[in-house]
């Protein structure tokens, strides 16, 4: 049987309490934790830059975030007149419901043994049910669908702003997004193949023997490196930021936007960091498998869980605060020249080896195939590389 | 490591010592010849320095002064001089405190206090007249409610401060070039200005610091 064992034996009216209580905590904790990335990122980068960062507003400023929400609300609310005003209304939730949706799948606790079966569940009102709002068959196709939805959020909201910086700013955004999403797809592929599975849950169960179970090592780094670099990307986010360009772009997409509309753009950027990261930690590092060493058992998994998060976090904005902006051009070169070529050469790597061991082939023959594969794909791909630089440079010189 | 050098300085930057200073709570010294509000001096015997020949007022770059000269009356004159300041208006909503006003005052008349922490809630207040920016009886600059004046912001506010400041010509040391004022008389020269060789100068105009 897969899915949540709480739907295993029909539904009852338990169950569905049980269903909404999620939902409603999932909501609740996600808002908390965005309010608290904000603080934690601006907190962070002021240490970074020799600076102290909010402190006012409450205990070492963990309200300010708070505090710029209420303002938020009560701010002007301005459409500027050429906007298209259905769409630049829609926009927002666009953005703000994808945020929330893509954090349904992810598993947040429960214990994970080594055992498949019945693991990595809790025990609420007497029901067996997973910490997590939903476990679709499709999984982490999810998370997929709901960033390529999102990017509508960020092109609707620049193109119905009717104003020229964000036209531009989500004519980028889009561009990036679908280019590098190709990337993140082909690196969650190699973690699906070795998994056998797509639900985040079982995905999870794979990687609760330990460190050396994770995927991060048995796909061999690579996939999380191209994943994390993607993901950066797909997220908007320093270095790959040229979606808000100040310099050039005003504020981007949301140049025009104001109030609680604008808040809600906000609201989603930093809600999509924490998913990313609870992907990433879901998907390579074990989501929310640990040791358990005393106490309350259920406890330790949600611990282990947002510990591995927060370091991601901490991550994402170690990168804000280090990396200077890319140039647009060396943005789409790293995605299109590196990324998807590694990952797709990585990807056919690990589906080899994955056939190798079920097909019981021939080591040398495998290996050698596979050489000559990689010799023939990577002298084609360089010649390619080539030609268009040769005519790139040729355009240059004519121009 | 190359290109990852960069995240071992961020990463440093987080042990080490921060640089703000929070204003409102704590206040940095300020210079001894710090641009604040400016206050029209007087001479000695309690003459008024302006002599109204708008030359501030041509130079303000926010155009934020404006002088009516008058001629003095015979019976009770105003400054030594053929005319006075009759109006003297500064506009602090436009003022940008550079101080050419004061570089271009033929008797030291306009100079600066350290004033700076003063905040109005309406535009009359905003618009200080003479009679705001005449040094008082004491010589001392005067207090309107609204100012938040600091210990030792009122003194040292005359063109003293200017004709003996340290980047000057080492060739006046110790000469006075500037007149008396109301309450202080003609005060001393700043002392320890001498250009000494033996000591090493900060002439390329660098920071010390890295």
């Amino acid at each position: 049987m897969t899915g949540d064992p709480l739907f295993h034996d029909g539904v009852d009216l338990v169950d569905i309490g049980i269903m909404g209580l999620k939902v409603v905590v999932a909501f609740g904790f996600l808002l908390v934790a965005t309010m608290f990335m904000v603080w934690f990122e601006r907190k962070l980068i002021s240490d970074m830059q020799n600076r102290i960062g909010p402190n006012v507003a409450g205990p070492w400023g963990l309200l300010q975030t708070f505090a710029d929400g209420v303002k938020f609300f009560f701010k002007e609310d301005l459409r500027p007149e050429n906007a298209d005003p259905l769409v630049f209304r829609l926009a927002p939730y666009i953005s703000a419901v994808t945020a929330f949706l893509s954090f349904a799948i992810v598993p947040v606790g429960g214990v994970f043994k080594d055992v498949p079966g019945t693991t990595g569940t809790v025990n609420i009102f007497g029901r067996e049910t997973f910490l997590q709002v939903a476990d679709p068959p499709i999984g982490i196709l999810l998370l997929l669908a709901m960033s390529s939805i999102a990017v509508y959020g960020i092109m609707l909201a620049g193109w119905s702003s009717g104003s020229k910086y964000p036209l531009i700013g989500s004519v980028r955004a889009s561009a990036q997004a679908i280019s590098y999403e190709a990337a993140l797809g082909m690196s969650v592929v190699a973690v699906v193949i070795l998994a056998g599975t797509l639900s985040t849950h079982d995905i999870v169960a794979h990687q609760a023997g330990g460190i050396n179970t994770w995927f991060l090592v048995t796909s061999g780094v690579i996939p999380f490196i191209v994943f994390l670099i993607a993901a950066t990307a797909e997220l908007n986010r320093p270095p790959f930021d040229l979606v808000e360009a100040e310099q050039e772009l005003v504020g981007g997409f949301h140049t025009e936007y104001s109030s609680i509309r604008f808040a809600l753009f906000f609201l989603a950027e930093f809600m999509n960091v924490i998913t990313m990261s609870a992907i990433m930690v879901t998907l390579f590092f074990g989501g929310p498998a640990g040791p358990i060493f005393f106490g309350l058992t259920w406890f330790w998994p949600t611990i282990w869980f947002m510990s591995k998060v927060m370091v991601f976090l901490f991550i994402f904005v170690w990168f804000r605060a280090t990396l200077p902006r890319l140039r647009y051009d060396q943005l789409m070169d790293l995605g299109w020249k590196v990324l998807i070529p590694l990952s797709l050469f990585w990807l056919m790597f690990i589906s080899l080896k994955e056939l190798r061991a079920s097909n019981d082939w021939n080591w040398i023959a495998t290996y050698a195939a596979a050489a000559g594969g990689l010799l023939l794909g990577g002298t084609l791909l360089i010649t390619a590389l080539r030609a268009g630089d040769r005519a790139y440079q040729k355009d240059s010189e004519d121009a | 490591m190359g290109y990852l050098d960069g995240f071992k300085i961020t990463f440093g930057k987080l042990f080490e010592e921060r640089v703000t200073t929070e204003y409102p709570k704590e206040k940095r010294e300020k210079p001894d010849r710090f641009h604040g509000r400016h206050v029209l001096n007087r001479y000695e015997d309690g003459m008024e320095k302006c002599i109204g020949c708008e030359l501030c007022a041509g130079v303000c770059p926010a155009k934020c002064i404006y002088v009516r000269g008058a001629d003095n009356p015979e019976e009770a004159p105003v400054s030594p001089g053929e005319r006075y300041g009759f109006v003297y208006e500064i506009n602090y909503l436009r003022c940008i405190h550079c101080d050419l006003c004061v570089e271009a005052c033929p008797t030291e008349a306009i100079t600066e206090s350290k004033l700076f922490e003063f905040s109005f809630d309406n535009r009359s207040d905003a618009i200080y007249t003479k009679d705001e920016l005449v040094v008082d009886d004491q010589g001392l600059p005067q207090k309107q409610p609204w100012e938040l004046w600091h210990v030792g912001d009122d003194l040292k506010t005359s063109g003293w401060m200017r004709a003996t400041a340290s980047s000057g010509n080492p060739a006046y040391e110790n000469r006075v070039g500037w007149s008396g004022e109301l309450g202080y008389g003609v005060r001393e020269p700043e002392r320890g200005q001498q250009f000494d060789e033996s000591e090493p100068q900060n002439l390329d105009g660098k920071d010390d610091q890295d």
